[in-house]
């Protein structure tokens, strides 16, 4: 069997495993990136929507070729019609881009090879290897072929699948509460507004949310997200969009052009995505935002917080549990507190009735608060709705 | 379990819902292993119902 010798191996070239091998590769460490599609950010499973804040933070700089469309704010509607119209000045940090995700993961993955990874396409992860229960690389197979790759440290980057971290012994199991059922077309020759990525909450959308992000000249993402414990087994996703597109005189005349299914977790993240000489990023690690499903920027966060902790390991070849904790405090420090605060505001928010999303919306409408983000509207919430924040008002 | 390959868009949600972790994407193809307990979860969460018991 042919067997490949590196520091770490990243299992998935999404955003967080291209992000890990580049900080990798631009630490020195010899590292493997595989993927196991025929295509870097093929076949899409996302929205599509980023805000733009972070993208500093992580080192990357925005390239026109990726990005579809500037956004200048967002529009949150009640199933009654009641809409908030949050325009750039007020949306501060929450507004962005419509990426070309296909486009942004390339350039990603281009990223890590100019820092030196090597790239394996069609190699699908499809176990672990371990020596005296050591985790010493991973099996794969590679255009057809069973393979071996040995290195120090694996890391997990294969998204919501999140195999390789059970293979592992991490249980990455979610609750039914903490996963969304997604479907996403991609629609032609509608009239929504240019611009402004819309949001849909209420009983059109059972626990989760609608959302239409326009991609230009008629054409958006219309996407749809259920969650799981309210799903019945009838292709809820499915079917609750295609009611609201029939319903939607500005869709109801689209054309699809492309269908896509994909889950999120909802959760605030695991308990601990390290172990002996493995690293678990993005949303293998559960790491999304519970309210907004976003994972790009937690992905991309992760990853190089990952990269950059096994740099520093291999300066003392320790790869331990132990020896990855900084990784563990580095998301933790820096989200932890706003995914926990989200988990609980989105299991809030879907026992809300239509009117009491309405009345919300309302009150959102009139009030004055100054940059909206979730955060400040959860103060307003709080002012005036007090019930609807009970058991985590500390946290706003 | 019962895949409608004419209706499973290949999205992987199954996979990571599976809480055997028994269930594998390859391509276009979804392969159950036997740890499978028919517990039916990917039945109750796939967007498209291209899932059924046996």
């Amino acid at each position: 069997m042919r067997t490949y010798d590196c520091d770490v191996v990243v299992v998935g070239a999404g955003p967080g495993g291209s992000m890990a091998a580049r900080y990798c590769a631009e630490g020195g460490l010899k590292t493997i990136l595989l993927e196991k599609k025929a295509e870097v950010g093929a076949p899409l499973r996302c929205a599509e929507g980023v805000s733009k804040k972070w993208l500093e933070e992580v080192g990357i700089e925005p390239e026109p070729m990726w990005i579809r469309g500037d956004m200048k704010g967002a529009i949150i509607k009640s199933p009654q019609g009641t809409t908030f119209q949050l325009d750039e000045s007020k949306a501060g940090s929450e507004v962005g881009y419509v990426l070309e995700r296909h486009l942004f993961d390339k350039a990603l993955a281009r990223d890590a090879a100019k820092a030196g990874a090597q790239i394996m396409m069609r190699t699908s992860c499809t176990g672990i290897i371990r020596e005296e229960g050591k985790i010493v690389g991973v099996k794969a197979r590679s255009m057809g072929e069973e393979i071996e790759i040995r290195a120090k440290c694996v890391v997990a980057a294969d998204g919501f699948e999140s195999q390789v971290g059970r293979w592992a012994g991490i249980d990455t199991t979610l609750k039914l509460n903490d996963i969304d059922s997604c479907i996403q077309y991609r629609m032609v020759n509608i009239d929504c507004v240019p611009d402004y990525c819309e949001f849909v909450i209420g009983s059109v959308a059972p626990g989760g949310y609608i959302w239409i992000f326009p991609k230009g000249e008629g054409v958006a993402n219309v996407g749809i997200g259920v969650m799981g414990r309210l799903c019945k087994g009838n292709g809820d996703a499915k079917y609750y969009l295609d009611k609201f597109i029939a319903e939607d005189p500005r869709l109801s005349k689209g054309q699809i052009l492309e269908i896509m299914g994909g889950f999120v977790s909802t959760c605030p993240g695991l308990d601990c995505a390290v172990d002996d000489n493995i690293i678990l990023v993005g949303d293998a690690a559960r790491i999304i935002d519970p309210i907004t499903g976003g994972g790009i920027c937690h992905a991309c966060r992760t990853g190089m917080y990952a990269g950059k902790v096994l740099t520093e390991c291999a300066k003392t070849g320790d790869f331990s549990k132990q020896a990855l904790m900084p990784y563990e405090k580095m998301w933790r420090d820096r989200m932890e507190d706003k995914l926990f605060r989200n988990w609980m505001a989105k299991e809030k928010l879907a026992s809300l009735d239509d009117e009491t999303i309405d009345e919300l919306i309302k009150m959102i409408k009139d009030s004055d608060i100054g940059e909206v983000n979730v955060y400040n509207l959860l103060k307003v919430v709080k002012e005036k709705f007090p019930k609807v924040v009970e058991g985590f008002e500390d946290l706003i | 379990m019962k895949v409608d390959v004419n209706k499973c868009l290949h999205c992987g949600g199954c996979v990571g819902s599976c809480p055997q972790n028994a269930i594998f994407l390859n391509d276009f193809v979804l392969e159950f292993n036997d740890d499978c307990t028919k517990c039916g979860r990917c039945v109750k969460l796939c967007p498209v119902a291209a899932l059924s018991m046996e």
